[in-house]
């Protein structure tokens, strides 16, 4: 297969960037999207051009490192990653549009790859069970009912991608931190820190910049983990419990 | 007030400035203002009902509601506050997501958003022209100034006829167009809107959402049909 | 030399609870004064920053990945192993020691695995507690499966997502000690080289992967957890950016490597479709559970597809060789089956490397709805990949390099033979032996984080008591990174024609063909003297744009592969060296006439541990005896 690439290069996080086109010649349809940037960038090599950079690691969906926008989709086309995605998802001789994942709080370090630290500062805010290792009970010394455990998994699966910001026209950072709040929030060992944990990474996400919710649903629609937007829903209760609490001086 | 306000002194000192000016707590503030306006043309098309009730029927409630005085200015206030949160905390919201996406993307795909989503803000400062507008016309009576002078009787008192204030003021082809028109737009905002409100309010989940999206429009194009049923009627049967 | 594995004396049972008892304890007014240098943030390194961060221990940690979350435990699928019998079906912390050692066919340390075993239960603890959503029964308790070959239910599992969960447990924990200030995280940072003062392991030299900077970092100990070198062959499970430098520098600096030439092949792979493919991916053993692995008995057959085969022309070879495990035989006996198979020609698909994984009979016997809640996940992924529809017509399979049990030699204490340059996890040998068991990697990953390495650095830390903390001004420190900065330059310097990834796939290719599920005298000795002309031809002739201080990622590459270069020739000399058969390291010309790994356990029950000796000298080989005081060596029969 053939197409042409309309991709987005830019040198460093300080300097403009610019969309370049190259042809990507002789693509076997069973190539993952990745793999169909490592054949054009090994073309570009031979060519003495510097390859596009872009992030990937785990090439089986889980790790949550590949972050393109494919023709204004991040992650493209289908439901799950960018190393998902086949090239016979494409049509013959189409012409690709590749950006990043743009958003304020994600800035570009260099061509396709950006900086998505501000999850993790949103993680070490509060999502988390405070715990020490060696002092736990025996696991089945609280039982969890199924559907409880379940829909905490449901929560759980968010591999951090960024998709859900980067699609969202305000790059809200909802969906990402209503699945953790909702995960932890939802098991019994969360639940003693259930308060503190939403405040303090709903404070963390809104100094980060992301922007906020207009419950447009961009962020469900291309969420590789399926992670539904009714956790958003749940974050906005569990905040609005949280704060209405700290505003009257009750105990956390 | 620059950016998310939770991380400024002055709002930290006072922890519910600091709810009310943190992203979610400004979006509870536009949901919950949102309701106000929204149980607001609730009840207001219910009273414009009585229209088809006859000329008595549509003034006796006219006094009625004129006879609650002070209470009247009560909800008129709450009413304008509402709205003013309502606008001025949209225009925060909208102000940081300006500022969270200043560079968009060359290929645009909406995804899975309805138009109703994406056209809230548009929506809403038309219909907040058309509210001026209609203010102006059937309260305030600066369009048309004749409609100060209406009056009939009503069991014996003089009162404001507004039944035939309605009647004159939708016979122009344009007011009634432009009504119309705005109450579509009426229906697209609240089409988003009120199912908009339970999720930020946080009261649904994966198997309410999508009744509640049902429902909101239902119920925003129920009140496209009520509130357009006066000028069509009075437009095509005199 | 014979390295000192520091076992404690005692009886087996004993040996671990002894060893705690009297382990010597750093203060907490302690603790915060020594500066511990962590690389790796998976489930070994996370696990480990969290705990000691906890404890008290000023802590640094660096991973190359954008965020600590991405580590490549994350790709885990299957579950975790713990001896809790909640399942009442006569499970023990012995018998999964046991079954742990009998799969590693009898090549690891006794002691290690008995350890590993004993904690195994605290670590489902600890990761309930955490908030890791295990599968559960309607009762509310966990619930478990049998996985892997093992005759017991013991396997804890989220969905097919084991490895994620367990491992954002980790990242969690150990965000909880970043947000306090007690672990400092460098993500996007690769650890170069290591750097030692007097002997001991006082510092790391690392690339700034955004900006290129390298520096020094200064600590009282080292912690490698970098997990396994399974890249080497180019395609693997692994993840793109797996690589072996951080453990190879380790060895140049004197770290024994043992058992190089363990590698695994994982059974249940998608099969590889074209050289353009840069990676393999591995879907769920879980499978075997229910599928059933044939192929056709006929060359003939081949061509056909699959449902056109009648019954009787089918070869169920695993059931047909394996009659009491069957499906469920161990990975390397699995994967080994399935080469033969495609080695007398009977594989399918175009490639004629794969064989059928078939559902049709249990779809038959469960209905699809059970199949489908089953392993949904993973047939979509399959259809995903392949464009073939699993439920309508029988995977294919082939078996994939997937983990490595080779790693750093450490002692009882998870300490190399460098003083203060401990290893964790994948990236240390001590305790799968020749082969790994399915979902006791997780498990080994978390035990050393959590529960061993807490309690035996303090057995290297007492000893430093006094000794102030090298300086990266001190010249051992600008040394070493001088080096690093040379052999960056040199990287850039080439200016020649081929990309680095043809470099490595051309290695991954030699490798896998000489040194992959079978090896033999000849084979690994032509691979031992072709690859100094591949190294000599990288040099010469790879070509690495652009500059170093950038974000690069061909020149990170080309780091990785000019150590996997020389790391191959490592492996290739220990599988020669082991003239023997045992688990993953299956040698052809030592088999039992039905085609069985034939171990000599008169000559080979031992470690063999790699000393590094000089850029082009021959490497050393160590060797620490394996003696097994309470298991009796026996021949591994899954018959």
């Amino acid at each position: 297969m053939n197409f042409t690439l309309r991709v987005w290069r830019q040198d460093g996080p300080e300097t403009a960037g610019r969309f370049e086109e190259y042809p990507a010649r002789n693509i076997p349809d069973e190539a993952s999207f990745l793999e169909m940037l490592d054949l054009v960038n090994e073309d570009l090599i031979g060519k003495g051009i510097e390859p596009v950079e872009f992030d990937h690691d785990c090439r089986e969906g889980i790790c949550g490192t590949c972050s393109l926008t494919i023709d204004g989709v991040p992650h493209g086309p289908g439901r799950g990653t960018t190393c998902q995605l086949y090239m016979r998802s494409f049509r013959e001789g189409e012409v690709i549009v590749i950006e990043p994942f743009r958003a304020t709080p994600f800035p570009i370090l260099r061509d396709l790859t950006v900086d998505r630290g501000a999850f993790d500062t949103i993680i070490q805010s509060g999502g988390f069970i405070s715990e020490r290792s060696g002092s736990a009970p025996d696991a089945n010394a609280v039982p969890i009912p199924k559907t409880i455990a379940d829909l905490a998994m449901d929560a759980a699966s968010c591999i951090g991608c960024g998709a859900c910001a980067a699609a969202c026209p305000n790059s809200s950072a909802m969906l990402f931190v209503g699945a953790k709040v909702s995960h932890l929030g939802l098991l019994p060992q969360g639940k003693p820190e259930k308060n503190r944990r939403a405040l303090s990474m709903v404070r963390s996400m809104d100094e980060a910049g992301f922007g906020n919710c207009s419950n447009y649903y961009a962020c469900e629609a291309v969420c590789p983990a399926s992670i539904p937007a009714s956790f958003i829903a749940s974050l906005n209760r569990q905040y609005a419990v949280a704060a209405a609490k700290e505003t009257v001086g009750a105990t956390l | 007030m620059a950016g998310h306000a939770p991380s400024s002194s002055a709002a930290a000192g006072f922890p519910v400035l600091r709810w009310f000016f943190s992203s979610l707590g400004k979006k509870t503030v536009v949901a919950v203002t949102g309701l106000v306006l929204v149980g607001f043309v609730t009840g207001h098309l219910l009273g414009n009902l009585t229209f088809f009730f006859g000329p008595d029927a549509m003034n006796t409630y006219a006094m009625k509601l004129q006879a609650l005085g002070p209470l009247l200015w009560v909800v008129r206030i709450g009413l304008l506050v509402a709205v003013g949160l309502h606008i001025v905390f949209t225009m925060l919201l909208w102000k940081e997501n300006q500022a969270a996406t200043p560079q968009k993307y060359a290929v645009k795909a909406p995804m899975k958003t309805t138009i109703f989503a994406r056209t809230m803000r548009l929506t809403g400062l038309i219909v907040l022209a058309f509210v001026a507008f209609h203010l102006a016309h059937f309260t305030l009576w600066l369009v048309n100034p004749a409609f100060a002078g209406y009056q009939t009787l009503l069991n014996g008192h003089e009162v404001h006829d507004v039944y035939r204030m309605v009647v004159v003021g939708f016979q122009n082809p344009f007011v009634s167009g432009f009504y119309i028109l705005s109450l579509a737009l009426v229906a697209f905002h609240l089409s988003h809107g009120v199912a908009s409100l339970f999720q930020t309010l946080g009261l649904t989940n994966q198997t309410l959402r999508p009744k509640f999206e049902f429902l909101a429009r239902i119920f925003a194009w129920t009140l496209f049909v009520g509130y357009s049923a006066i000028p069509v009627s009075i437009l095509f049967y005199g | 030399m014979t390295p000192d594995a520091h076992i404690p004396d005692g009886p087996l049972k004993d040996k671990w609870t002894h060893y705690k008892n009297h382990a010597k304890i750093i203060s907490p007014a302690n603790k915060r004064k020594f500066k511990i240098l962590i690389v790796g943030s998976g489930l070994a390194g996370g696990s480990a920053a969290a705990t000691l961060g906890e404890q008290g221990y000023d802590i640094e940690c660096f991973c190359y990945q954008d965020s600590p979350r991405r580590a490549h435990s994350i790709a885990a699928q299957g579950g975790i192993n713990a001896a809790k019998n909640y399942q009442n079906d006569g499970d023990s912390a012995y018998r999964l020691f046991y079954d742990t050692v009998k799969g590693g066919d009898f090549r690891s340390r006794e002691s290690n695995v008995h350890r590993l075993a004993e904690v195994s239960n605290a670590i489902i603890d600890q990761c309930v507690a955490q908030g890791v959503p295990f599968a559960r029964e309607y009762g509310g308790l966990l619930g478990n499966r049998s996985f892997g070959g093992a005759q017991v239910s013991r396997t804890f599992y989220a969905r097919g997502q084991t490895g994620q969960q367990l491992l954002l447990g980790t990242y969690q924990a150990l965000s909880a000690q970043i947000g306090t200030g007690k672990v400092k995280m460098f993500p996007r940072t690769e650890m170069l080289d290591l750097v030692l003062v007097d002997g001991h392991a006082k510092g790391i030299v690392v690339r700034d992967m955004v900006t290129g900077e390298i520096r020094s970092h200064a600590g009282d100990a080292v912690l490698l957890c970098t997990g396994g070198y399974g890249n080497v062959f180019y395609l693997s499970t692994n993840a793109k950016g797996c690589n072996v430098t951080a453990t190879w520098r380790a060895y140049k600096r004197g770290a024994f490597f043992a058992n190089p030439c363990y590698t695994q092949i994982h059974p249940t792979c998608i099969p590889v479709s074209g050289d353009y493919q840069s990676k393999l991916t591995l879907m769920s053993e879980s499978l075997r559970n229910d599928g059933r692995v044939w192929a056709p008995k006929r060359k003939e057959d081949c061509a056909k597809a699959p449902q056109d085969i009648p019954e009787e022309d089918r070869d169920y070879y695993l059931e047909r060789k394996y009659p009491s495990f069957g499906n469920l035989a161990p990975r390397d006996i699995s994967s080994r089956s399935a080469k033969e198979i495609c080695d007398e020609g009977r594989g399918v698909g175009p490639t004629g490397l794969g064989v059928y994984l078939d559902f049709a009979d249990a779809i038959k016997r469960l209905g699809r709805d059970v199949v489908e809640e089953r392993y949904s996940n993973l047939f979509e992924m399959y259809h995903n990949i392949t464009g073939e529809n699993a439920y309508e017509r029988p995977m294919r399979i082939y078996p994939a390099v997937h983990y490595t049990m080779g790693g750093l030699w450490v002692d009882y204490n998870l300490m190399s033979n460098i003083p203060g340059l401990h290893v964790l996890g994948e990236a240390n040998f001590s305790d799968h032996g020749a082969n790994r068991l399915g979902a006791s990697a997780l498990m080994q990953g978390l035990a050393d984080g959590y529960f061993v390495i807490p309690y035996t650095l303090g057995n290297y830390l007492t000893s430093q008591f006094g000794k102030k903390r090298p300086e990266t001004t001190d010249p051992a420190f600008q040394e070493v990174e001088k080096e690093v900065r040379e052999r960056t330059a040199a990287l850039l310097a080439v200016k020649g024609t081929r990309s680095v990834d043809s470099f490595h796939r051309e290695l991954g290719m030699l490798l896998w063909d000489k040194c992959g599920m079978a090896r033999d005298k000849a084979g690994l000795e032509e691979a031992i003297a072709r690859l100094p002309k591949l190294r000599e031809e990288f040099w010469k002739d790879v070509r690495v744009l652009g500059v170093g201080e950038n974000l690069n990622e061909s020149l990170e590459k080309a780091g990785r592969v000019a150590d996997f270069l020389e790391f191959g020739e490592l492996m290739c000399r220990d599988a020669l060296a082991r003239d023997e058969s045992c688990g993953g390291h299956f040698r052809i010309d030592h088999q039992t006439p039905d085609g069985e790994a034939l171990r000599d356990d008169e000559n080979f029950s031992h470690v063999a541990a790699w000393q590094y000796q000089g850029p082009n000298a021959v490497p050393t080989r160590n060797e620490e005896p394996l003696v097994y005081e309470e298991v009796k060596l026996a021949t591994r029969s899954y018959k």
